[in-house]
């Protein structure tokens, strides 16, 4: 990796990406983010306020809800980054989707990438959160549209799908 | 905004990241959980030729617990913290502070080298340190070194680091089991910055007494501060509603804040005294 170029010499980095291998090269200063929408064209990561306070642009990193408009690309080497694309899939809507459908707990869907990530990692480490702890870890994701009330119900009742007994290829609806 | 061009590097050992930062005449940084030091980028309030990741420095990891103390590496991360039961008995301060620190997604990533490094005012790592009489150990191009809390924090976003000094652990005294203490704070949001938030500890000598009362306060000072003037009103009396009035009352003496955007200066100074009061009587509880 550079440590005296130009500021601007691109660096090769490799990680996962949804379970695929990715190679880029990227400058130093570019995003996780911009690198995700960019140059891999995965764009359902959105970029609200590009410093931190929105979390539009949480994607999860080694498992961890992270914002990925504060982390570089360069940081991701060697990780394993799922981002919203990754929790769908062809075949149906995953029942945290559908959760969200039946609650209406989007309007113009611009922070939801950001809500169904962080709540698919809340629901994956604690399928048994209660409301209070689902709004305290939404504290971290704005919406401007459904006063936040419908995305918690939604997350409270996709909690059911992430508890053990359900089959593995219920769990949130990763590819693999 | 997209950030300013720089130049990146990830070493693997901590001379090799010291002599990185030492290269380059104050122009590069260490990058830590960049929960900070991004959005500085970002906003151009940063502005330095090469990032130092420190992502791979083995010796700034872990949270070790001895009779010493606890020793927090400087890249534990707040997620850590919030997850280690031992540290419910070894240090129930600093676990009752730290869940006060930011939202979900910034607790996987922020750091308390970072906190520390950043010196936020109204940052709860720094409050924790000043309060608990902690040490910071740093090590540079001329060595290692320990420096105690309170000559560290030296301003807002100002410490006592030299620009090729890196941040390895911070050292938390001895927890004795039965001290008893209290953190209280105020946002406006939970997980955004404190308005004000009170740390205060004390033990009990065996005629009730409070003694070595320790009070720190965050949010309302260019540094987190260390109230002597309150601690002097608890040592060798009984904590009960008249010394925490007596309590409230010098805490809101003790501090001179300034108007900002969030909060008129009399209304801090007078949440400062209320988040002493709470803290004092959860303490003795
Ligand atoms: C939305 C939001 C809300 C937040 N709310 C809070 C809050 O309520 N309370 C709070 O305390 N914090 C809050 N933070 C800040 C967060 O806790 C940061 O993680 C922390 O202040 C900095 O840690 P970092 O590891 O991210 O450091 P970085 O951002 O990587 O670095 C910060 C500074 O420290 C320096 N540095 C980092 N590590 C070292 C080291 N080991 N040695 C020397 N220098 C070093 C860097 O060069 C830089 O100058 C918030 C952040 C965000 C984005
Ligand atoms: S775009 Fe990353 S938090 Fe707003
Ligand atoms: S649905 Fe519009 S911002 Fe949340």
């Amino acid at each position: 990796m550079t440590e005296q170029g130009d500021r601007r010499s691109p660096v090769s980095v490799r990680f996962r990406v949804n379970g695929r291998e990715v190679d880029v090269d990227v400058e130093p200063r570019l995003t996780l983010a911009d690198c995700l929408r960019h140059h891999l064209r995965l764009t359902g990561t959105h970029v609200g306020c590009e410093h931190g306070v929105c979390g539009a642009c949480t994607i999860l990193l080694d498992g961890a809800a992270v914002r990925s408009c504060l982390m570089l690309a360069v940081q991701a080497e060697g990780a394993e980054v799922v981002t919203v694309e990754g929790l769908s899939n062809d075949a149906d809507l995953t029942p945290l989707q559908k959760s969200f459908r039946k609650h209406h707990a989007l309007q113009c869907g611009f922070c939801t990438p950001g809500m169904i990530t962080t709540a698919h990692a809340l629901l994956s480490e604690e399928p048994d959160c209660d409301a209070a702890r689902v709004r305290e870890v939404l504290s971290g994701n704005l919406c401007r549209c459904t006063g936040y009330i419908p995305i918690v119900e939604a997350v409270l009742e996709a909690r059911a799908a992430y508890r053990p007994k359900t089959q593995a290829g219920d769990r949130g609806g990763d590819r693999a | 905004m997209k950030l300013p061009p720089f130049d990146y590097a990830c070493p693997t050992t901590l001379p090799e990241a010291v002599r990185l930062l030492a290269g380059h005449d104050g122009e590069a940084k260490a990058l830590a959980g960049g929960q900070s030091l991004v959005p500085m980028l970002a906003f151009r309030l940063a502005q330095p030729a090469l990032l130092v990741d420190l992502r791979k420095l083995a010796d700034l990891r872990g949270i070790r617990i001895s009779e010493n103390g606890v020793a927090l590496g400087a890249m534990v991360r707040w997620r850590e913290i919030e997850d280690d039961e031992r540290l419910d008995a070894a240090h129930p301060l600093l676990k009752a502070a730290i869940a006060h620190v930011a939202h979900y997604q910034v607790r996987n990533r922020g750091t308390v080298g970072g906190s520390l490094a950043h010196a936020d005012p109204a940052a709860e790592m720094p409050g924790i340190a000043m309060t608990c009489d902690a040490e910071i150990a740093v090590v540079g191009k001329s060595g290692a070194r320990v420096i105690q809390a309170a000559d560290f924090f030296q301003g807002a976003l100002t410490t006592a680091l030299t620009l090729d000094e890196i941040i390895v652990e911070v050292r938390l005294p001895a927890w004795p089991a039965r001290r008893r203490w209290g953190f209280e704070e105020f946002a406006r949001r939970r997980g955004d910055f404190a308005m004000a938030a009170a740390a205060v500890f004390y033990d009990e000598s065996e005629d009730g007494k409070a003694r070595n009362a320790h009070v720190g306060v965050i949010g309302v000072a260019d540094r987190p501060l260390r109230l002597p003037s309150v601690e002097d009103v608890l040592n060798e009396r009984t904590i009960d509603e008249a010394t925490i009035a007596d309590a409230e009352t010098a805490a809101s003496a003790a501090v001179d804040p300034q108007d900002d955007i969030h909060a008129s200066a009399a209304y801090r100074r007078a949440l400062v005294g209320t988040m002493v009061e709470r803290a004092l009587k959860r303490a003795a509880a």
